[in-house]
């Protein structure tokens, strides 16, 4: 087929190509100043003496207990919130109940409150004050300004990552799979396993993600929660913020760029993720 | 006719079970300790919250916080919509870098967010330098605090009109053009209004997050009461105090402002379907 338009034509909904290259000028700009600048300058600031110091620093008492405090938050709190997200979507999908709207709403409530808040929520229940925080403290188990506490801060703020991937995606498709599998006498467990995962697990994969890389960088909610004692209740963010104050500028911009990397390998992932999966999270997408 | 049944009867199995852990979840982790904040709040009473919030320092941070978040969302309506405008519409090579670059600050810790843009934007920073040359202070003022929160809120407004975009036909815009209608014009009363409400949620997404912001704002912020002093920052400052009941006062009073921006969420989203008929 020949090309019958003159050759410098311009379609009638084009902008003029002058217009255009302005347009995505100020979004190169924009987002070279917002977002690659900051990104750029963790890592020039982390290795400002060197890559010696950067991975000394790192080394650090209070770094690795931080890495690994860090570490074991998101190992309870991502599983915890899978498990949620996995039952809460299956009990919205596969049922119908009064106040699904509602109980949407609430799942999606930590979305709209502030981490500080979500913090000074944990405390004002599970604190040494409260009632149920004083009777957990006399019995040897302190909830605030130990593990407990920040576990329970971060699945606050991370609560809704899952269920919203999964929701959407299973309303998509429908029962009538497991309502097949069912009729051929599969037990509920079964149909979960060789019928529902299989086409979510995309879908589920995507909303760990995010999940985890809120979980690893959570830094409000942990802070009000955390106590913030060296080497016990400091997480990688708490500690990033503790060595940032005592002018130690190396040490916390390489643990910065250790978070930085970790969110730079989140966003290829979750690139891979819509690339090579974009129908099985379609449906997510499109909320 | 009878009642509508609580729960309709199913073969489907696993309702004791995936109610059980929902319920109970989202009890332990979210409606409990939100349930504390409200009943400390009610035991102080509406005369303490009043009291609280009353005071200069308080109704200043709230007012910085929500003010800033204001503008800030402002800014990332416009510069959201002309990113996916440009993402979507534009070919061009780095184009798939700046679409992936939108997500950063979903991905990045706020803590690193913050002393990042602190590094750039001090006075000793590379942007602040140049900035510090045409007398403009942008760390460590309420600039600084602007800059956080469009950095935080950045994505909302992108990822909510893309989608939109995308599915703009064609067609629309060329009936708008064989009628004469310039493309300034097309833009104008063709394309942004079908944009609007998707923006609009995005905005309000972007607005929430701002309003509840903390660690990217607190290093650049300089947090000098009156002047650079975010709301959230003054909770974190009365639990240090042990002032329960005062940060119990402007959380809720917190908690009241995003609850407003959520139901004003809901209601855009009711008056753009009922507006557009989709979306």
């Amino acid at each position: 087929m020949s090309d019958i338009s003159p050759p410098h034509f311009r379609a009638a909904t084009e902008e003029p190509p002058l217009a255009r290259w302005a347009l995505i000028g100020i979004a190169a700009l924009g987002l070279a100043v917002l977002v690659f600048a900051p990104l750029i300058v963790v890592f020039a600031e982390a290795l400002a003496k060197g890559w010696l110091a950067a991975v000394k620093s790192l080394g650090n008492r209070d770094a690795l207990s931080a890495i690994r405090l860090t570490l074991t938050i998101a190992a309870i709190a991502v599983p915890l919130n899978a498990a949620f997200g996995i039952a809460a979507a299956w009990f919205i999908t596969k049922f119908d109940f009064r106040g699904k709207a509602f109980l949407i709403t609430l799942i999606d409530l930590p979305f709209s409150v502030s981490p500080v808040v979500a913090g000074l929520c944990i405390v004002l229940m599970f604190g040494a004050n409260s009632w149920m925080g004083g009777w957990l403290v006399a019995n040897g188990y302190p909830i605030v300004f130990a593990l407990p506490g920040i576990a329970l801060a971060t699945m606050f703020v991370t609560f809704p990552f899952v269920a919203r991937e999964l929701i959407p995606v299973m309303i998509e498709q429908g029962r009538a799979e497991e309502e097949a599998a069912l009729t051929l006498g599969a037990s509920g467990w079964r149909i979960f396993r060789t019928v529902t995962l299989p086409n979510i697990r995309w879908a589920l994969l995507y909303g760990v993600l995010l999940c985890n890389a809120r979980a690893m960088g959570e830094f409000g909610a942990v802070a009000v929660v955390s106590g913030k004692i060296r080497g016990q209740t400091a997480t990688m963010p708490i500690t990033i913020e503790m060595m940032y104050n005592e002018y130690l500028s190396v040490a916390a911009f390489s643990l910065a760029a250790v978070l930085t990397a970790l969110a730079l390998i989140t966003l290829l992932l979750k690139a891979l993720l819509e690339h090579r999966h974009a129908g099985d999270l379609a449906a997510a997408r499109r909320h | 006719m009878g009642r509508r049944p609580l729960i309709h009867r199913s073969p489907m199995p696993g309702l004791g079970l995936s109610m059980g852990i929902t319920l109970t979840m989202l009890s332990i982790v979210v409606l409990l300790p939100i349930g504390a904040l409200l009943l400390r709040g009610a035991v102080f009473g509406l005369d303490g919250i009043w009291d609280t919030v009353n005071r200069e320092r308080v109704w200043k941070a709230l007012f910085l916080s929500f003010r800033l978040s204001l503008f800030a969302a402002v800014f990332n309506l416009v510069f959201g919509v002309l990113l996916a405008w440009v993402l979507v519409r534009y070919r061009f090579p780095g184009r798939r870098l700046l679409d992936a670059a939108v997500d950063l600050p979903f991905a990045l810790p706020t803590a690193v967010a913050g002393i990042a843009l602190t590094a750039l934007y001090a006075p000793n920073g590379v942007f602040g330098a140049l900035a510090k040359e045409v007398g403009w202070k942008i760390a460590y003022s309420q600039w600084g605090i602007f800059l956080a929160l469009v950095f935080v809120g950045l994505p909302f407004v992108t990822r909510t009109v893309q989608p939109v975009v995308e599915e703009i036909e064609r067609e629309v815009e060329e009936a708008s053009a064989t009628l004469g209608a310039g493309r300034l014009h097309t833009m104008a009363h063709v394309i942004l209004p079908m944009l609007t409400p998707a923006a609009l949620t995005g905005f309000a997404l972007s607005l929430a997050r701002a309003v509840g912001e903390y660690g990217s704002v607190i290093f650049i912020a300089g947090n000098i009461p009156l002047l650079t002093e975010i709301a959230p920052l003054l909770i974190v400052i009365r639990l240090e105090e042990f002032k329960y009941d005062e940060a119990a006062a402007i959380g809720i009073a917190m908690l009241a402002i995003s609850f407003a921006m959520l139901l004003a969420i809901n209601l855009i989203q009711i008056w753009s379907r009922r507006r557009i008929g989709h979306v």
